[in-house]
């Protein structure tokens, strides 16, 4: 069956699957339910990659497949079709998409085995890949916005999926909110970008933007404006300084949610968009600056607060906003795709880490805080393990994904086109934190002795539908990386050169372009390159990797050889300490300064003063006059015949009067 | 060959009147089948003028034109053009679900009640159609009394203060409006909109800038107040609160747009400079609509009252695009009124089957009810939802045409109220989580009963429309395409007209070679008339 004709057929499939599980799936078995969720995944996993087989007998010059099915909205001049593209870039998040929320799918049931409402989380779980599917493959930004605002309804519906838990649905309101926030900057870029190019056609916009020079780094021009615009709403989405704040509280939904969502694919939306707009951010070094500056320092800000969180989800979930600030930061420094890469490597290693956590909280009966843990390792070898190996990825061990991906981010931070020093060096500092903060996690969770009470709490590996996937997952935190191991020779990475048509199409001006490959072109062309070994050996032991390192060893002298320490640490600097465990009080800071006054003012100002005294005060004082001037004007019908002739004669002397005024000003 | 379909709509719902006269008071059965069957054979040949409409024709369709009252130069002339088709659709879409949702909530005086929906629906639809000022006058009188009873009679609480609040309110914009339309006969010798509308065009008839301004003011306040426009709102959360769901449902459906069309039909082609002169302050003020409603209505602790401010800001939106003069904004506009008539008489006919069931609006007094409502409070979620604009539902299309239309004269208008779409998810996530999520807080609210069939049917009804507008766009504003473009351009013609002539200021003073060609030109033009291309 041809798919790439059409495409739409990805997207059908988890959307009948949302409609039948969400409208039918009340009274089916869970059997029913769980074959229409996963089947209908599977399916859509299936069909792109056929449609990727199909891509890959396009003609040799075509670069990207495109296809308008219907006409969506029209008015005047503006047009949105609901139309759909393909090129490698979105192969890519087809694939990770797909196959992370087929894993995701499987191992929900047997973690959600138990929950009420299970057909309702595998409806919103699918509807959530339709319509982070329909941001990918949308061939317009309005369109793309509509997957955008979709996930997010998603995202707000499962955080707050025990609905009974007030902290629960505080947190997906949170959530929603404070992405809308960030919306409404993305919602004005596209007015912008409408007004600018009279097109919201990625194609059209484009093609147009290609003529056009990159614009001045000192001052802000339209492309500018509308990169930042547009990155507002990639803040919000992908929980950037200051928009964060709503990604550590959406732990409060179940934890596979945590997983796909909110580590894997919707939360990397912001990252895709800008690699989407790379034609128009490349032009607009300004923006470029500004986010590789808000990436670096959310990666290394993130990290901080991630030292000291005993939450096993909330360490996580500051660990993501870090991750993809560095995202940001590879994407700020033109390294578009060394951006996606990391997309797709943290995709692995922190999906792994969140349905690993959930295994360990599954094995504990619920429990989250690592306090209240240790040992685990000999009871839970398959989730030990996993989760071990999705750390040495994250932290960056020479070897595992996330080493090739981060080393390519920090390598174009330090020597690339756009590198900055300050850039490079809180990328690395954030480098040493994150190894620092995931094995603290694991010495926590899996070493030293039990630290809960062992007749209570029945340690038990989960079953074989939520290991396998693990087991999957871990993998690709390997073999994941690999695509990039080239590069460490100096030679140009295979992941980058697949994207390459996706990022170089649009004639980006000179000086921008390469990005991350301009490392190893420059050593290259200069022929100071060393040798193939040599770069090999500075790669294997550059700063990221003794940072790393180092990170690990901290973190096993404090929490295996004196476990005293860190409290001992703690006391000594109190403050410090205080600061981080409290999040720097940013969500107090916000709260004071500017929910309550809002709901103020909404309340004692507009409502009870605009509304109650000014405006309508005035409509009843009106009112009040008129009755009273009535009431004294009745007065003068009294029904007294001698009292009319005085009026009467009063009337027309003061009518001739009248009339004489208006006769003497006429002439 | 002349079509009386026009007639037929406006007339149908009347129909029902001496039937349900004739009706026993007490057979409140037949009574409520009959003002059903009514409605729903209103809606049914109300279709029939998507069939025959003609989106090409920019001019009025399925005209009627007969002489009234000849010697005064009053006409009974009707006709729909883009911009009226789809609102008379609104009517007679929401009009059965008024009635629906009526079935049984209101118990006293059945025969009233029901005779005063299917009135008011014949007033609406007369305002929508009429092409002659003093029909539409008429009609649009007509709207108040009904729901000057229905407020009164069939309402809650403080109703008489509610009614008589709404009614004055209104009356106050209609004097003036009648004095308008009088001023505007002596000077145009008919009571024509078309033919009014011609002899601006050729410059037939010139207005003095002063003059312009002046009717301009009045027909737009009795408009603004009508919509209702900040800051001449408050009578409507009033209105809202007191009103029976029905009531409520009509009020936000249909007659708040009784004013956003006004503007269209009457401010915009009859008085363009002076619409362009005052446009900055009616932008503002729509904006300051669309961030004040929502503010307060967050802070509501009353639900009807909340959705009731919801409509102050959705409004808004409807307003700037209209004043923002592009094709784009005007079709986002009239779009917003269609989808703001669904969504927010969706969230109504929600609150009011809330309503039904607990005999209060108090927010805190509910709370969980998703526990003992699934299906209800599903809906409700869905409501909200399209009505936070959430896409690919219909406020969404409606809110975004504008934003894209209205950017495209004023960056800074634009990006004011692309802030509305925070602030609506705001109030009402808040509000459904207050009023859905959590634990049953009041225990007289754990066994109350999901939604009946007949609730279904009208939620169900509710969002098929919702889904079906946001998806389908293009074949409402297809509809919309010329008449928007030939409303702009007839603006563009009344203004070249008085410019051509002489400056406004000096129009009675200048006797020079510019009147004289004015007059050739509107001598060649004179038998010109009603009917365009």
């Amino acid at each position: 069956m041809p798919i790439l004709e059409h495409l739409w057929i990805i997207l059908a499939l988890p959307l009948a699957g949302a409609a039948l599980n969400g409208l039918l799936g009340k009274n089916w078995s869970k059997t029913i339910v769980n074959s229409i969720g996963i089947g209908s995944v599977s399916l859509a996993f299936l069909s792109v990659l056929e449609a990727i087989r199909e891509f890959s007998l396009l003609p040799a010059g075509q670069l990207s497949f495109f296809k308008n099915y219907f006409n969506w909205m029209s008015a005047g001049s503006f047009k949105v079709d609901f139309a759909l593209q393909m090129d490698h870039l979105t192969i890519v998040m087809l694939l990770v998409v797909t196959f992370v929320s087929l894993l995701v799918h499987i191992y929900s049931t047997g973690y959600m085995a138990h929950e009420e409402g299970y057909y309702r989380f595998f409806a919103y779980l699918n509807l959530f890949v339709f319509f982070m599917l329909t941001l990918v493959l949308a061939a317009n930004i309005v369109l793309m916005f509509v997957g955008w605002e979709g996930v997010g309804l998603c995202s707000y519906l499962l955080i707050g999926f025990w609905f009974l838990k007030q902290s629960a649905i505080n947190a997906g309101k949170k959530a929603f909110l404070t992405t809308r926030i960030g919306d409404f900057g993305f919602t004005v870029g596209i007015l912008l970008l409408f007004w600018t190019f009279s097109s919201v056609d990625f194609g059209t916009v484009f093609a147009k933007v290609a003529n056009m020079p990159a614009e001045s780094a000192t001052q802000a021009g339209v492309l500018t404006w509308i990169c930042l615009l547009l990155f507002a709403g990639a803040i919000g989405k992908s929980a950037q300084l200051p928009l964060y704040v709503w990604l550590p509280d959406a732990m409060e939904g179940p934890t596979p949610v945590s997983a796909l969502i909110h580590a894997a694919t919707m939360v990397t939306a912001g990252v895709y968009m800008v690699a989407r707009m790379q034609a128009l951010f490349s032009r607009a070094p300004i923006a470029m600056f500004v986010v590789a500056a808000v990436g670096a320092i959310t990666a290394f800000y993130a990290a901080t607060i991630g030292l000291v969180q005993t939450d096993i989800k909330k360490v996580l979930a500051y660990s993501t906003v870090s991750q993809l600030g560095y995202m940001f930061l590879g994407c700020g420094v033109g390294a578009y795709a060394a951006g996606i890469f990391h997309l797709m490597t943290h995709a692995f290693f922190k999906g792994l880490l969140f349905l690993a956590a959930g295994s360990v909280i599954h094995a504990m009966g619920g429990e989250q805080d690592m306090r209240n843990m240790g040992g685990l390792r000999k009871q839970i070898p398959v989730t030990y393990w996993t989760m071990f190996i999705a750390t040495l990825a994250i932290a960056g061990i020479p070897g595992f994904a996330g080493f090739f991906s981060k080393d390519e981010i920090l390598d174009a931070a330090g020597s690339g086109p756009n590198a900055h020093i300050a850039l490079w060096l809180l990328g690395l500092a954030g480098a040493g934190l994150t190894s620092f903060y995931m094995f603290r996690l694991i010495f926590l969770t899996f070493f030293g002795r039990p630290r809960f009470d062992e007749r209570k709490v029945h340690v038990h590996e989960s079953p074989r539908s939520m290991t396998v996937p693990l087991m999957i997952l871990a993998l690709l935190s390997v073999v994941g990386g690999w695509f990039a191991a080239p590069h460490l020779l100096g030679k140009t990475d295979y992941f980058e050169a697949f994207l390459h048509p996706v990022f170089a199409t649009y004639g980006v001006p000179a000086g921008i372009e390469q990005g991350t490959s301009l490392a190893g072109a420059a050593g290259e062309a200069g022929g100071i390159s060393s040798s193939p070994a040599m770069e090999l050996f500075h790669a294997l032991t550059g700063p990221p990797v003794v940072l790393a390192i180092i990170g690990l060893l901290v973190a096993w002298w404090f929490y295996i050889r004196k476990p005293d320490a860190p409290k001992k640490l703690a006391e000594r600097a109190h403050g410090l300490y205080k600061l981080l465990l409290d999040k720097y009080y940013v969500d107090e800071i916000y709260a004071a300064l500017i929910i309550r006054p809002f709901l103020w003012i909404s309340t004692n100002v507009l409502w009870h003063m605009v509304d109650e005294r000014v405006i309508d005060g005035t409509v009843n004082g009106v009112a009040r006059v008129a009755r009273e001037v009535g009431g004294q004007a009745r007065e003068i019908q009294s029904g007294n015949a001698r009292s009319y002739a005085t009026w009467v004669v009063i009337g027309a002397v003061g009518f001739t009067v009248l009339m004489l005024g208006v006769w003497g000003m006429v002439r | 060959m002349p079509s009386h379909l026009l007639t037929v709509i406006a007339l149908l719902p009347l129909l029902g009147v001496p039937a349900l006269l004739l009706l026993r008071g007490d057979d409140h059965t037949w009574i409520r089948r009959i003002a059903l069957v009514v409605s729903l054979a209103e809606f049914a040949i109300s279709l029939f003028l998507l069939r025959g409409f003609d989106s090409v024709n920019p001019g009025y369709q399925f005209e009627e034109y007969y002489d009234w009252i000849a010697r005064a130069g009053i006409h009974y002339h009707l006709g729909v053009d883009g911009i009226s088709l789809f609102l008379v659709l609104l009517t007679t879409f929401l009009t059965p679900l008024a009635i629906l949702c009526s079935w049984q909530a209101i118990h006293e005086n059945v025969k009233g009640f029901f005779i005063a929906l299917l009135v008011i629906e014949t007033a609406m639809i007369g305002v929508f159609v009429s092409l002659d000022l003093l029909l539409f006058f008429f009609f649009w009188e007509l709207t108040l009394i009904p729901m000057y009873f229905l407020i009164g009679i069939w309402g809650h609480g403080r109703r008489i203060y509610a009614a008589v609040k709404f009614i004055l309110y209104t009356m106050f914009g209609s004097i003036l409006m009648l004095v308008a339309i009088l001023w505007l006969y002596n000077l145009a010798g008919t009571f024509d909109l078309p033919d009014i509308q011609a002899k601006l065009q050729t410059g037939m008839i010139l207005l003095p800038a002063r003059t312009e301004l002046l009717l301009f003011g009045a027909f737009f306040l009795a408009f603004a107040i009508k919509v209702p426009l900040f800051p001449l709102h408050t009578w409507l959360p009033d209105a809202h609160t007191e009103a029976p769901t029905a009531g409520s449902v009509i009020l936000a459906g249909v007659m708040l747009k009784l004013g956003t069309y006004g503007m269209l039909r009457f401010c915009l082609p009859l008085f363009p400079d002076a619409a362009h002169r005052m446009a900055p302050l009616i932008g503002v003020l729509a904006i300051i609509g669309i961030v004040y409603g929502a503010m307060v209505a967050t802070v509501q602790t009353d639900l009807k009252r909340l959705v009731a401010y919801t409509s102050v800001s959705h409004l808004g939106f409807v307003v700037l695009g209209i004043f923002a003069f592009s094709t784009i904004s005007i079709q986002g506009a009239i779009f917003q009124m269609l989808s703001h008539g669904i969504s927010t008489g969706a969230l109504f006919l929600g609150v009011g089957m809330l309503y039904d069931r607990r005999h209060t609006f108090e927010i805190k007094e509910y709370g969980g009810l998703v526990n003992p409502m699934p299906v209800l409070m599903s809906f409700f979620l869905f409501i909200a939802l399209s009505s936070l604009a959430l896409p690919p539902l219909n406020g969404f299309i409606g809110e975004f045409l504008i934003l894209i239309g209205t950017f495209q004269n004023h960056h800074a208008w634009a990006a004011w109220a692309a802030s509305g779409a925070v602030l609506s998810a705001i109030y009402l996530l808040w509000a459904y989580q207050r009023v859905g999520f959590g634990e049953v807080t009041v225990e007289k609210n754990r066994n109350l009963p999901d939604a009946s069939g007949r609730e279904r049917l009208i939620l169900a009804t509710m969002a098929v429309a919702i889904i079906f507008m946001g998806v389908a766009s293009p074949l409402f504003t297809r509809r919309m395409q010329s008449s928007t473009d030939s409303l702009l351009q007839q603006m563009d013609r009344v203004q070249n007209a008085s410019r051509r002539t002489a400056t406004p200021e000096l129009a009675g003073k200048q006797v020079g070679i510019e009147l004289r060609q004015h007059q050739n030109a509107s001598a060649k033009k004179i038998s010109l008339r009603r009917v365009q291309p």
